[in-house]
Parts: structure tokens; C-alpha cells; sequence
């Protein structure tokens, strides 16, 4: 107001302005105006939180799960979920096919499936939740069966060596062996089979979800709907041994913003995990992984990335009865039993050529016609007869480097953990990577299964943990 | 303080009917009717003290670990019988019973005693296993696979016999013969699916299983995934809905020439 005064009486118009502003501004303050500073923040996120989980899929609150069910006092940690789609409209948990298979090559990814069929099992003592009905996740325990050509029956058999190692239980079959047993492939070009006995098959991804949902939250884990914009944080310098300046990043806030809103709430937090499956690359680069000179450790950025799938339903009449695994065959393709009414679940992973366009969820049908059509009906010759019912997409959170997952802490953005990049087997490592997440996290090392291999650092140093099946 | 002997069942109310006593006042089912006072009231009480939370958390731990308990292995049996002893001893001890080959029924009595001289019998075949309501669980079937050479097994009414345990039951695929799986509330038509590893079954019992959606259909689908076996369950037309009324229509209205 005084400098307004002495400013000088040629600006008398400003001044008047000025004086206005001052004075709507001390009518808005008095009782009764419209400024309000202690307004109703119920509908954002707390203010305060240790751990921020960005992104509320299936392996968000497993983590959630585990962070809680592994602290060491009662309500130690306050956690936070934050997921941007509250209809999981586009998330990849609801919309995976649900199967659980231990028939990897790589002996980690056997055992987080062991995990993960043990948790299943016993899901009603993991997830129970006082006064609230037993979950049932409809698992169908009818196994995987796994079709190698001459040229992959070699590979095959090592692989299912590995898996008895680990104790899974795989037995190899011959052609003969597998036409008295499902009389109705047919074994043209089968070398080699090798079928799942026990753990293996598929369930109701939606109900493990809600399961998860439903015990976190009487666990105390608070859940925010909105999407996290910018990360806040602060760097400091340190010198390796051998000399190296390195730029160490620290996250101080998580900026989480409300739908269709420009409000936000700056959650400050220790530790962030990104579990944001197909957009975790985004939330990456959010928070400065890959901002660097290329071939550095900072240049290196998180290669996760969207990829689209599609899955057919279709029914056939004459089709495999009820003893039907899960079969994937030597091309890829791959078809499962959905229900007692003939109907099956199918699909094919694309090669790299015919990638779709991830940017909507549309389904291509002639994608079914040319591509998944023929080598199903080739194997199994009942599908020749066949009527497509349904189809939808999901994405995949396709890790580039070498298709399996990331998990654990990053080198030098020191307190974000990631767990992503399961590349379509996400669903079925979901709890031992919560687990393993939350050891880390509380522990500062894995504990119960040593994912060492899956850290981020082997962006960096060009060492590929490479799956020989993906589907 | 459990009044006569009685067992601890997890799941359907069906099964146990009194919430008299501690025991009673925590249950991981949906509430029932003539139940709902009492458990509104500790609900009431849970929601709103730690305390009381904490000790229905913990008494619902108590229920799952008592079941645990009933299903432990019997590791000194084992070593010092052999796998086959510890089988029989496992399921006397659960209040099942066993028949020998060539031998009469062992059956343990009602204060849950039976007789020992079974472990003379190391080299003699199982031939059939009564585990007919018994709390039985995936744990417990360790035990009893270790049979190799069991030709009929009964599980009929066990509470906690579900698909997974069924899944379980392929290193007997030589041996089976007869499996009565009548009456189990968990078992489904999907566990029922893997099944198919029984190619030497003559005799399936598959009736009054409640978790089976679709008795009917699912008798056919078994049928035809064991050609060689004699399933018994539910009549086909009990599928069907409209049963009486169609049927008093069609002998009423008469027939076209």
C-alpha cells in the first residue's frame, strides 16, 4: 500500500486498481469470504507417507501386501497406492489369461512360480480377512502342455531338467504317448512334449485382485485414485573407488494429481515402487532414469514398453473335453478350456515385425484368421470347425532388453524399487515378487528367493537373463 | 473345552452349527441367519477396538493352524517304520480306516484308540483307505500317497478335501480302482477336470457335490474323459431346469399325428 501511495500520481488509475485488489483481497480473509485456507482434503492423498506405490495392479499390492505382513511392529510403515484407472479398464492384470506355469528355463523364475502356486493355494490363510467370505479364484489345476519341434526338443529337454531341479513336476512325452493320452492332437511335427502334472493351470485374475484389494486395506494401506505428474527430488555427488563422479538422486515428493482435475497433493515419502507394469518406462523417465549420456549407467534407461496382445474366445462344438491343459504350441500359438460348454481362450504372441500399434485397445480380427487360426487348427484338427465369440487386447509390459522382469532398487535414483517388466508373466510371479520387493525394502536384501539377476544393473552391463518360452 | 471329541470344521456352517463358546466367534464364511446377533455385535466391537480385532485375527489363526496340526507328518513313524507304516498310522490317527490285503477292516474306536499290530505288516499291500469325513487336507495327502498300491479310496464328507488335493492324486493312477469323492463341499467340476490321470478307475461316486455348478453336464464330461469308469452322480436331467411343469404340459396337450 505505500509503495502504491508513492509510486506517483500519473499512474492514479493503477493505483486505484491496486487499492481495489487490496481491498477484495482483506474482504475475502474477513468471515464470509471466499478464501478459505483450511478446505476439506479428504478426496486427496495423506500429505506424508513412507512408501508410495505407483500403480495398484496385481504386483502394486502384492507388494503392499507383503510390505505390511513383513514390518516388524503393528503399523510401522504407512503405505500408499496410487492407481490412475479405478475400473482396471486397461490394466493388465484383469485382462490376462490367468494361467500359472512353472515350465521356464530360467531356475528364478521357477521358483517365484512355486512361490506363487503356494500362495494360491493356501490364499484363504494369506488373505483372510475377518467376517468377510473365503475367496475362491477357480484355479483348474489341469496343467501346461508344452509342444517342441525337432529343432526345440533339445532346449526342451534341458529345460524340464532344470524345472525338476527346482521341484517342479514335468514329464516329458513322446508323440505316441501323447496321442494315447489326448487323442485329439494330432502330432505332426511334435518332437518332443513335456506336460505339467501339479501346480499348473489357471485361475480368476480379478478375484486374486480383489482378494489382494480387500485384505490390504483392512491391513490399513491407504488407496489414492490419481496419477502421479513429477517427481520432486534432490541429487548429491559421490566418488566411486576408482575415482568416477557419480550423481546419486534421491525422491522427497511424489506429485499425485486427481483426474480430470488440476489439483495435486505432493506426497512426500521415503521410498517410491514402481509397479506401473505396461507405463512403467514413463514413470521412469519421470523421475530421471536414462537422463544421461548414452552407454553411461545414467544414460540407461528402463526398457520397458507397451506391446498389445490379443485374445480370442471362440466355441467348438466337437473341441477337447475336460482333461484339455493349457497347450502351447511349437509356433506359439497357444488355446486353453474356458468352462464345461466347449468354449476356449486363445492366441498368439506376434513376431516383432507385426507388432501392433499399441496406442488403443481395438482387437484385429484378421490377426485371429492368419495368424492364430492355422496353427491351431493344424494341431488340433477339430478347430477347423470353429465360431469366434469374443475377442479383447491387454497390454503387455514388455521388457526389450531380454523379457523378463526388473526388480529391485536402482543404482543411483537411490530410493526407487522397481518391479516390472514381466513381459506376460506377471500375473503368475505376483506374490513372491511382493515378497522379494518388500525384503529388499525392509532388508536391504532378498531373502527368501535371490532375484540378483533381476536387477537393474543388467541394463547396464549387457547381461541378458534370457526366457527361451514366453508365450 | 471342546465339548466331546468334537472336530473343528473350517468351512460351511452346514457342517457346525454351534457358535456357543470361544471357538464359535470367528469364522472366515459369509454370516447366517440365527448367527447374525452374536456377530454383529463382535463386528461391532472389532471395528472399533484393536483389542477385540486382534483376538478375532488371532482365533481365526488358531482355527486354520488346528486343521495344520491334524495334517502334520509323522517324521519318526517314517523313519522308523517306513513311509507305508506312517500312511496307516495317519489315518487311523484321524479317525479313518484301513484295509489290509487279505486282512479285516482296522478301524480306530470311539476314543480314538486302534490297534498296533498293523506295523508288522510293512510288506503287505493297502488295499482300501476309508478317509470318510476325516480332516483330511493337501498337507495330509503326503501321508497317504506314500500307499502305492491302494486300489479304493473314500473321501466322502472330508471338509477340506478340494481340487488342489485331487490334483494330487496322479501317482496312484495304477493302483485306483474305485475313488468316492460324495459330498465333499469344495471339490468342483474343475478339480474333477484332472481326474483323467486315472486311466485304471472302474467306480467314480460323484454325487451331492455342492460346488459343482452344473451336475448334469458335468457327469457327461466325465464320462467321456473315463471311458472305462462307472461314474455315479447326479442324474442327467437334474441339469434340467424346467422339469416338472414341461412334463405335465407335454401329457396334457396330445400329440399331433
Amino acid at each position: 500500500a505505500h509503495d502504491g501511495k508513492t509510486v506517483g500520481r500519473l499512474g492514479e488509475g493503477n493505483q486505484n486498481g491496486k487499492l481495489s485488489e487490496i481491498k477484495k483481497k482483506i474482504q475475502s480473509v474477513l468471515p464470509g469470504g471466499a478464501w478459505n485456507p483450511l478446505y476439506n482434503t479428504s478426496h486427496l492423498p495423506p500429505e506424508h507417507s513412507d512408501v508410495v506405490i505407483v500403480g495398484g495392479g496385481v504386483i502394486g499390492l502384492s507388494v503392499a501386501y507383503w510390505l505390511k505382513r513383513l514390518e516388524k511392529r503393528r503399523g510401522a510403515i504407512r503405505v500408499l497406492v496410487v492407481e490412475r484407472d479405478h475400473t482396471y479398464s486397461r490394466a493388465s492384470t484383469v485382462l490376462s489369461v490367468g494361467g500359472i506355469r512353472q515350465q521356464f528355463s530360467v531356475p528364478e523364475n521357477i521358483q517365484l512360480s512355486l512361490f506363487s502356486i503356494e500362495f494360491l493355494r493356501n490364499i484363504n490363510e494369506y488373505l483372510a480377512v475377518v467376517d468377510d467370505p473365503p475367496l475362491d479364484i477357480q484355479f483348474n489345476p489341469a496343467g501346461y502342455l508344452l509342444l517342441a519341434s525337432e529343432k526345440g526338443a533339445a532346449v526342451m529337454e534341458s529345460n524340464v531338467k532344470v524345472q525338476r531341479q527346482e521341484g517342479a513336476k514335468v514329464c516329458l512325452m513322446s508323440p505316441e504317448q501323447l496321442r494315447n493320452k489326448f487323442p485329439w492332437i494330432n502330432t505332426e511335427g511334435v518332437a518332443l512334449a513335456s506336460y505339467g502334472m501339479e501346480h499348473e493351470g489357471w485361475f480368476d485374475p480379478w478375484c486374486l485382485l480383489q482378494g489382494l484389494r480387500r485384505k490390504v486395506q483392512s491391513m490399513g494401506v491407504l488407496f489414492c485414485h490419481g496419477e502421479v505428474t513429477r517427481f520432486v527430488s534432490s541429487s548429491s555427488h559421490a566418488v566411486t573407488t576408482s575415482g568416477e563422479e557419480v550423481t546419486l538422486k534421491r525422491i522427497h515428493e511424489v506429485h499425485v494429481k486427481r483426474d480430470h482435475s488440476l489439483e495435486y497433493q505432493p506426497v512426500e515419502c521415503a521410498i517410491v515402487i514402481n509397479a506401473a507394469g505396461a507405463w512403467s518406462g514413463q514413470i521412469a523417465e519421470l523421475a530421471g532414469v536414462g537422463k544421461g549420456p548414452p552407454g553411461t549407467l545414467q544414460g540407461t534407461r528402463l526398457p520397458v514398453e507397451l506391446r498389445k496382445r490379443y485374445v480370442y474366445f471362440w466355441h467348438c462344438p466337437q473341441g477337447p473335453g475336460l482333461e484339455t491343459p493349457f497347450v502351447i504350441d511349437a509356433s506359439g500359438a497357444y488355446f486353453r478350456r474356458e468352462g464345461l460348454g466347449n468354449n476356449y481362450l486363445g492366441g498368439c504372441s506376434p513376431t516383432e515385425e507385426e507388432e501392433p500399434d499399441p496406442g488403443n485397445l481395438e482387437v484385429d480380427h484378421d490377426f485371429f484368421q492368419n495368424k492364430v487360426w492355422p496353427p491351431l487348427a493344424q494341431r488340433v484338427p477339430a478347430f477347423e470347425t470353429l465360431k469366434v465369440r469374443n475377442a479383447w487386447a491387454g497390454y503387455y509390459d514388455y521388457n526389450t532388453f531380454d523379457q523378463n522382469g526388473v526388480v529391485g532398487p536402482h543404482p543411483l535414483v537411490v530410493n526407487m524399487y522397481f518391479a516390472t517388466g514381466f513381459s506376460g508373466h506377471g500375473l503368475q510371479q505376483a506374490p513372491a515378487v511382493g515378497r522379494a520387493v518388500a525384503e529388499m525394502v525392509l532388508d536391504g536384501h532378498f531373502q527368501t528367493i535371490n532375484l540378483s539377476p533381476f536387477l537393474f544393473n543388467r541394463f547396464y552391463l549387457g547381461v541378458k537373463v534370457q526366457e527361451h518360452n514366453i508365450i | 473345552m471342546a465339548a466331546s471329541g468334537a472336530r473343528l470344521h473350517l468351512v460351511t456352517p452346514v457342517w457346525n452349527r454351534s457358535t456357543r463358546g470361544i471357538r464359535g466367534l470367528s469364522r472366515a464364511v459369509g454370516p447366517e441367519g440365527s448367527q447374525k446377533k452374536g456377530r454383529s455385535l463382535l463386528q461391532f466391537l472389532a471395528d472399533r477396538f484393536y483389542d477385540v480385532q486382534a483376538l478375532r485375527e488371532y482365533l481365526l489363526r488358531k482355527q486354520v493352524l488346528t486343521v495344520h496340526q491334524k495334517n502334520r507328518p509323522f517324521t519318526y513313524i517314517q523313519e522308523r517304520f517306513g513311509p507305508h507304516v506312517a500312511g496307516v498310522y495317519f489315518i487311523l490317527k484321524q479317525g479313518g480306516a484301513v484295509k489290509f490285503q487279505g486282512k479285516e477292516w482296522i478301524r480306530s474306536n470311539a476314543r480314538g484308540h486302534f490297534p498296533l499290530d498293523f506295523v508288522t505288516f510293512q510288506a503287505v499291500p493297502v488295499e482300501a483307505v476309508d478317509a470318510s469325513g476325516c480332516a483330511i487336507n493337501y498337507q495330509g495327502l503326503d501321508s497317504l500317497l506314500a500307499l502305492k498300491e491302494l486300489q479304493s479310496l473314500w473321501l466322502q464328507r472330508c471338509p477340506h478335501v478340494d481340487d488342489w488335493c485331487l490334483s494330487r492324486l496322479h501317482p496312484l493312477a495304477n493302483s485306483l480302482q474305485e475313488l468316492s469323492l460324495a459330498g465333499c463341499p469344495r471339490i468342483s467340476e474343475r478339480g474333477l477336470a484332472c481326474l483323467h490321470h486315472l486311466q485304471n478307475l472302474r467306480r467314480l461316486d460323484i454325487s451331492d457335490l455342492p460346488a459343482v455348478s452344473n451336475p448334469g453336464l458335468t457327469q457327461i464330461l466325465v464320462e467321456e474323459m473315463l471311458p472305462s469308469c462307472e461314474v455315479l452322480g447326479a442324474d442327467w436331467a437334474q441339469g434340467l431346469k424346467s422339469g416338472p411343469e414341461e412334463q405335465s404340459r407335454d401329457t396334457a396337450s396330445p400329440i399331433p399325428a
